[in-house]
């Protein structure tokens, strides 16, 4: 339950046999680097080395079809919804402009476009990346592998626990909302925004109390096994770091160095092919 | 030899939301190697007394501690939850919630990653103790797909982990089915022989626990310790109705039998218990006794026909089910956990949708009902009423329904106060229901059912989690909805006493399909679908067949003496 | 709270990773239309207002940063970053009056409501119509009247849910912690 939650795969590619610290590092860094650059050469070759990565983790098409499609709508609608803010924000990005249609407000200049080609990269760039490593990293290691990266154990352990007990408290909740139903409060009726707040709060009340009286059992049950006692503790699903690892967190870097230079050819962060 | 272990100096604690303290002046003394079972009502202290052996009092609930408890030679109250633990190992009472792991290793591993141990040494360890309770080849699930049992053990290979010299139950068997509850107590009772630690037990249900053999049991009531004793000096007195505490239902049909418990021997077990002429006796009582009548079935309320259901491709839960439930039922629904009896309830009512098969109530095909509607015919109680209640008033939570449905004021006043009425809560109700006992909040969360004057009633585990006290109130209580009021109602329960004693027919759930579906005592005597369902075998029947009775005559006598001498309260 | 030492305690631990799940189920099942097309009340900013009330700062932002990091990751694929931190932002700041509105005293009367909504309402308009969007333009360089306009209708749904469930939540929770004694059956 837990492991379909977030989409984990068991398999045995050399990207499932890496430690999670490692997919995790190198994750959040090609993210920074590719949510902080507009050089499109550099976060289009990401695009494409994560699809290459992607192969090698052998996912296939219907693991991710949902996401992906879900993801494109909300893409498109963002890009358009940009556009119809501010259709010349291109030019004052990029200093020239170059029309190709359109007069007054609305008109559309190479700019524009090309702008938008990258704020659509920016958009898919790490989809990638994410979703290769929720579905190489089983959740059990995830906690660990925080740790490892120096975020407090106990702050590692909350993110464990609340992957231990979202299908619990999803469960409850889908109780809860029905039996709530049953006695008649129906949410999705045509009444005013504030009445429907209302009775959402109404609805999750069993739900909070009963989460806050789970709080005070589990925390029990924890500390009745010395969670909390040390400033450390080990992980039985920790995974040692192995010339693979070393390998792709140098990869990251040079990644990053190359990410990084751009910023130096380009000054700034913007690739301006216009001038 | 007898070098104590866990020590209590005129111990009195007192909870800070509390205007009484909850324990008074307990001494005792629990030695080494010894196994102990402390018994007494709901709010008795017994619990209580369990968080002082393993420092939770006073150290993570906070209240006023007066004398003093040692425990492994350290002084409670100087030492930490910390320290104690490695050496009492607690079982809490539902495993569910122990549960802090994605998958059973990491579980089972949770107190050694606390300690820093290395990762190897740990899978070694891990591996070791799953093996000793035969959980090795469920250390990749998730402790939440494990059975009943499985759960069970997990929970204890946690704490024998810490090869701690104390074991401590605190009501082990309220989350099991019968048969994996008398597991439970074989297993407890195979690891206190095999390891030589030290066990305590907290339970109030006394007979499942005296399975198997306790040196000892400590009695609370109100807060003080009133026994300290063997469990035979404990069966042959009277103290047990006195405190609300069940006595074992085969002592029941020998007193019923007219027999002095005084002078019966081997009484901690019905297959040793002897006294004079015993056989006979029963016998003759037995021949005396009317035979049982089978109670007349009213007109069918709810036809279910061909039922489908899965919640996924691959695992079917229901594969054409049929019943049928009579206008006036009072239906006890059995089976293992997670054979879908919960599933069944959530399909009448709406909350699941069946993939094929129909359900008609009284007429009406129920598929044309919205959850809403259907709720005006069938009410569903919840197993846990703190999922239910959504107001602080009991008033409003009562009305609750009635308002969503725009009834008038002056006619839901009065539906709202007939309802607490039958409920016995119409004195409280200007409470807030957090002041309520958890039984309270139950019969709060039926009022607020009734109020939508519902043909039937299905309730999940009525009487879980209460003691004998308040489960005789709550069934009493249900009885006469049924009987006065004409209610139909289906209890789904693991409770073979409640189900003999209070429901007129049993409906047996196996996998995909109904089992078995007769009158209460005669399910006993199938040991087939005893198995199946894992139900367990009650003391008077086996009392019944070591002494050539007929199990289901002889059971369904004795619990009808027992009606007859307690009466309708 | 029973840890004496600095670091945070185990109970703490445990409502950061409660508290974290339950935003998630908010996030992905209950959000409640506004009567605007397309725009939905996100209640779990009711129930962030109310459980930063109740365990404070650290558990605020860590559980409100952690519930919609791992939302995107299940909806989207990757979170959206800026928006992430000020969630988290939101119940961080929040949560620092959990001292001076205590609740768990059972006293929650029109000075504390009235103290929790400014404090509700100033935090989700600086949090949603200048920090975000500011965050925006200057990480993902979108066009600014786009953003502070999204912003701004975010800033005011968001304190509607904040102002409304979270009330009814604390409200609520501080009338389970009145004390038993004064009560009579009549």
């Amino acid at each position: 339950m837990n492991n379909t939650l977030f989409g984990f795969a068991a398999g045995d590619t050399w990207l499932h046999r890496l430690s999670g610290a490692t997919k995790l590092l190198a994750f959040i860094g090609i993210s920074l680097i590719a949510m902080a650059s507009y050089d499109t050469r550099f976060t289009a070759a990401i695009v494409v080395m994560s699809l290459v990565l992607f192969k090698m983790a052998h996912i296939h098409w219907r693991q991710i079809r949902l996401v992906v499609k879900l993801i494109l709508v909300f893409s498109l609608l963002n890009l358009l919804t940009v556009y119809l803010f501010s259709p010349e924000y291109g030019v004052s990005l990029y200093g020239t402009r170059h029309l190709l249609a359109g007069s007054g407000y609305f008109t559309l200049t190479q700019e524009q476009l090309f702008y938008e080609l990258n704020l659509a990269l920016k958009y898919v760039v790490t989809v990638p990346l994410a979703l290769l490593f929720l579905i190489t990293t089983n959740p059990s290691e995830f906690a660990a592998s925080l740790n490892k990266l120096h975020l407090s154990y106990k702050i590692s352990y909350a993110v464990a626990l609340s992957l231990r007990y979202i299908p619990d408290i999803q469960h409850v909740y889908h109780q809860i909302s029905q039996s709530q139903q049953a006695r008649g409060y129906e949410l999705s009726k045509k009444a005013g925004p504030l009445h429907r707040l209302r009775g959402a709060a109404q609805v999750l009340m069993p739900l909070i109390f009963s989460s806050l009286d789970r709080i005070e059992t589990i925390s029990q049950a924890m500390e009745l096994r010395r969670f909390g006692r040390d400033k450390h503790r080990s992980w039985y699903m920790d995974r040692p770091f192995g010339a693979a690892d070393w390998a792709v967190i140098a990869g990251t870097g040079v990644i990053i160095a190359i990410g990084l230079s751009l910023f130096a050819v380009n000054g700034g962060r913007f690739f301006n092919p216009f001038r | 030899m007898a070098e104590p272990i866990i020590q209590f100096d005129h111990v009195t604690f007192q909870y800070d939301s509390q205007a009484e303290p909850t324990l008074q002046d307990v001494s005792l003394t629990i030695t080494r190697g010894e196994k102990v079972l402390i018994v007494g009502p709901s709010g008795s202290g017994k619990s209580t007394l369990g968080n002082l052996i393993n420092g939770l009092i006073p150290h993570a609930i906070p209240g006023k501690l007066t004398g003093k408890v040692t425990v492994c030679g350290q002084d409670v109250a100087a030492s930490s939850v910390f320290d104690l633990s490695q050496h009492v190992g607690t079982v809490l009472q539902d495993p569910d919630s122990q549960f802090v792991g994605l998958t059973t290793a990491e579980d089972i591993a949770f107190a050694l990653e606390n300690d820093g141990t290395a990762v190897a040494a740990m899978h070694e360890r891990v591996a070791a103790v799953a093996a000793t309770l035969g959980i090795k080849g469920q250390l990749a699930q998730s402790p939440q797909d494990l059975s009943g049992g499985q759960k069970q053990r997990t929970a204890m290979a946690g704490v024998l982990i810490d090869n701690g010299q104390v074991l401590l139950f605190d009501e082990p068997l309220a989350a099991l089915d019968p048969a994996t509850g008398k597991s439970s107590i074989e297993l407890i009772a195979d690891l206190h022989h095999r390891l030589g630690v030290t066990v305590v037990i907290i339970e109030h249900r006394l007979e499942d626990v005296l399975t198997q053999p306790v040196d000892r049991v400590l009695v609370i009531d109100n807060g003080r310790l009133i026994a300290d004793v063997t469990p035979a000096e404990l069966l042959h007195g009277t103290l047990l109705p006195q405190i609300g505490v069940r006595s074992p239902l085969y002592l029941q049909a020998l007193t019923a039998a007219g027999i002095d418990l005084a002078q019966v021997k081997g009484i901690e077990s019905v297959t040793t218990v002897a006294a004079p002429n015993l056989a006979q006796r029963l016998a003759e009582w037995s021949a005396a006794e009317a035979r049982p009548t089978k109670p007349a079935a009213g007109e069918p309320l709810l036809r279910v026909q061909g039922l489908r259901f899965g919640y996924d491709k691959q695992t079917q839960i229901f594969d054409g089910l049929d019943l049928t439930i009579n206008r006036g039922d009072m239906v006890a629904l059995v089976g293992r956990n997670g054979v879908g009896k919960t599933t069944l309830s959530q399909l009448l009512v709406g909350f699941e949708q069946p993939q094929a098969g129909t359900m008609t109530f009284a007429g009406t095909d129920l598929a044309s009902l919205s959850i809403k509607e259907r709720a005006d015919r069938i009410g569903y109680i919840m197993q846990d009423p703190n999922q239910m209640i959504s107001k602080n008033l009991i008033r409003d939570e009562v009305g609750l329904g009635l308002d969503l449905r725009g009834v008038a004021a002056a006619e839901r006043d009065a539906r709202v106060d007939e309802a607490l009425r039958i409920c016995g809560l119409y004195e409280f109700r200007h409470w807030p229901i957090s002041a309520l006992s958890f039984g309270q909040k139950k019969r709060v969360t039926i009022a607020a059912i009734l109020v939508l004057r519902p043909e039937m009633l299905i309730l999940d585990e009525p009487t879980a989690g209460q003691d004998w006290r308040h489960y005789t109130q709550m069934m009493r209580f249900l009885e006469r909805l049924n009987r006065k009021h004409g209610m139909t109602i289906m209890l789904i329960t693991h409770d073979m006493h409640l189900m003999l004693e209070y429901a007129n027919r049993t409906v047996v759930l196996g996998d995909r399909g109904i089992l078995l579906d007769a009158q209460p005592a005669s399910v006993l005597s199938d040991t087939a679908v005893i198995k199946a369902a894992s139900l367990a075998e009650t003391s008077l029947y086996q009392l019944a067949k070591r002494f050539g009775l007929d199990p289901y005559r002889f059971t369904s006598q004795v619990i009808a003496h027992e009606r007859r001498v307690t009466g309708d309260e | 709270m029973n840890n004496k030492r600095n670091t945070l305690s185990v109970k703490t631990v445990v409502a950061i990773g409660i508290g974290t799940a339950i935003i998630f189920i908010l996030k992905r099942w209950v959000s409640i239309p506004s009567g605007i097309p397309n725009t939905n009340i996100d209640t779990s900013y009711g129930f962030l207002g109310f459980f930063s009330i109740l365990f404070g700062p650290i558990a605020g932002f860590v559980s409100g940063f952690l519930g919609h990091a791992l939302t995107d990751f299940t909806a989207y694929g990757s979170p959206w970053w800026t928006w992430v931190f000020t969630t988290g932002l939101v119940g961080g700041i929040i949560g620092l009056f959990w001292k001076r509105l205590d609740v768990t005293q059972g006293d929650f009367g029109v000075k504390k409501i009235l103290a929790y909504n400014s404090v509700q309402i100033l935090t989700n308009f600086g949090g949603w119509a200048v920090v975000a969007p500011t965050l925006d333009v200057l990480v993902y360089s979108e066009p600014a009247n786009k953003v502070y306009l999204q912003g701004i209708v975010s800033a005011i749904s968001n304190s509607v849910s904040a102002g409304v469930i979270g009330t009814i939540l604390l409200v609520a929770y501080a009338a389970t912690r009145t004390k038993k004694g004064s009560l009579k059956k009549e």
